[in-house]
């Protein structure tokens, strides 16, 4: 089952998915990028059906592009996280994505932030955030461990704690992770958490 | 489990001497799950105007969004705020519109009329207003509202006295209904 959380600590926020791509009972392959880099300091993460997930979050991806093209500035993380439920919304009555959105961004000025959307567009700036599964035991342990302007340092340290007690208390745990941050000097892949490695390619 | 009890809601509005207060509870939920304990359910659409919106999260972020576009647009060509009465017929047109695909929400709307003459209204997902002349309530916990509103709710109350009743019909009520509560938005105009 697909797991997304993503919390805000000081100056930075940070987006973990899990990478498997799971089709019914077979699992394609476990490392699965899952957390798109809208742009230089925007990360989405999305969980959901994974067709509607690659298409809507890369049609987001390109939107928040054209933007920039077009304005010469880019979207605030507000913006782009309006414009996403915007488009989920306009879509719920006639051809409604499956996704749900985990947005982080860092804005000049305003600094980090988080939001959460629903795949019938519900929005809502958050401090933590979870879907799926995964959720129930995340956000538990974000609640007990989590305070106002946490280090990387330490936000990292609760990561690693959710991804725990996900591997350990899920039944069909997804076995390796993708750790995103942004802060100031813009979005970027942290870390991988890999328990299962896929086999190497011949080349 | 309903589409209106999807997300959790709590919304109540009185009438007091020459003032209202409406008030919200303060969680989103999904089902069990709670999500956020900050969500806003009440939105000033002018100085003397507020409209609560309970039922489904999405919807009341869309249908807030179209009401504002509409108040705006009715300020540039009238050049003054609707007044309440107006508004509420605005907001009964568009959820008619969508009679066979509606909006899942239920409206408070609370505003001061002419020479400040406190007005409350509230309707149900297609449009159908229901005036009152003391209070209003929705959401999934509208019947302890009801009860505790009945109970505790005297005519031309001081903005004051209208805050410490409306917040304990409120805090009282939600801790009835799971769906609903963490704490309460209270505006007092």
């Amino acid at each position: 089952m697909e797991c997304v959380f993503g919390m805000v600590g000081k100056e930075f926020a940070v987006v973990v998915a899990d990478s498997s791509a799971v089709h019914s009972i077979l699992v394609h392959k476990s490392n699965e990028d899952k957390i798109m880099l809208l742009d230089s300091h925007k990360l989405m993460g999305a969980s959901g059906e994974p067709g509607d997930r690659a298409q809507f979050t890369e049609y987001v991806q390109k939107n928040v592009a054209l933007y920039h093209f077009r304005n010469g500035i880019p979207l605030t993380t507000a913006a782009a996280a309006n414009f996403t439920r915007g488009e989920l919304a306009t879509a719920l009555r006639k051809n409604p994505y499956s996704v749900n959105i985990v947005l982080a961004g860092y804005d000049k000025g305003i600094g980090p932030s988080l939001y959460y959307i629903d795949y019938i567009a519900t929005l809502h700036k958050v401090d933590k955030a979870a879907f799926g599964y995964g959720s129930y035991f995340s956000l538990a342990m974000m609640d007990r461990h989590y305070h106002k302007d946490m280090s990387v340092e330490e936000a990292i340290e609760l990561v690693d704690k959710c991804i725990i007690e996900i591997r350990s208390r899920l039944v069909v745990a997804p076995p390796n992770f993708v750790i995103k941050i942004v802060d100031k000097d813009g979005a970027r892949e942290y870390a991988w958490r890999e328990s299962v490695k896929d086999a190497p390619s011949v080349a | 489990m309903s589409i209106f009890e999807y997300n959790g809601s709590a919304l109540v509005a009185m009438v007091g001497k020459n003032c209202f207060a409406i008030a919200s509870d303060r969680r989103l939920g999904v089902q069990l799950q709670t999500v956020a304990t900050d969500f806003q359910r009440i939105f000033k659409i002018h100085d003397k105007l507020f409209v609560g919106l309970s039922g489904l999260a999405t919807d009341a972020q869309t249908l807030y969004q179209r009401l504002v576009f509409r108040h705006k647009l009715y300020q540039l060509r009238e050049e003054r705020d609707m007044k309440p009465e107006t508004f509420a017929s605005l907001v009964s047109a568009i959820l008619y519109e969508k009679r066979f695909g509606p909006y899942f929400c239920q409206p408070v709307i609370a505003g001061l009329g002419d020479e400040d003459k406190p007005f409350i209204c509230t309707m149900d997902s297609i449009g159908a207003k229901e005036l009152a002349k003391d209070f209003v309530v929705a959401g999934t916990a509208s019947e302890s509202l009801y009860g505790a509103c009945e109970s505790m709710f005297k005519p031309d109350m001081e903005p004051e006295e209208l805050f410490e009743t409306i917040s304990q019909a409120l805090l009282s009520s939600v801790d009835r209904d799971c769906l609903s509560g963490w704490g309460g938005h209270v505006y007092v105009v």
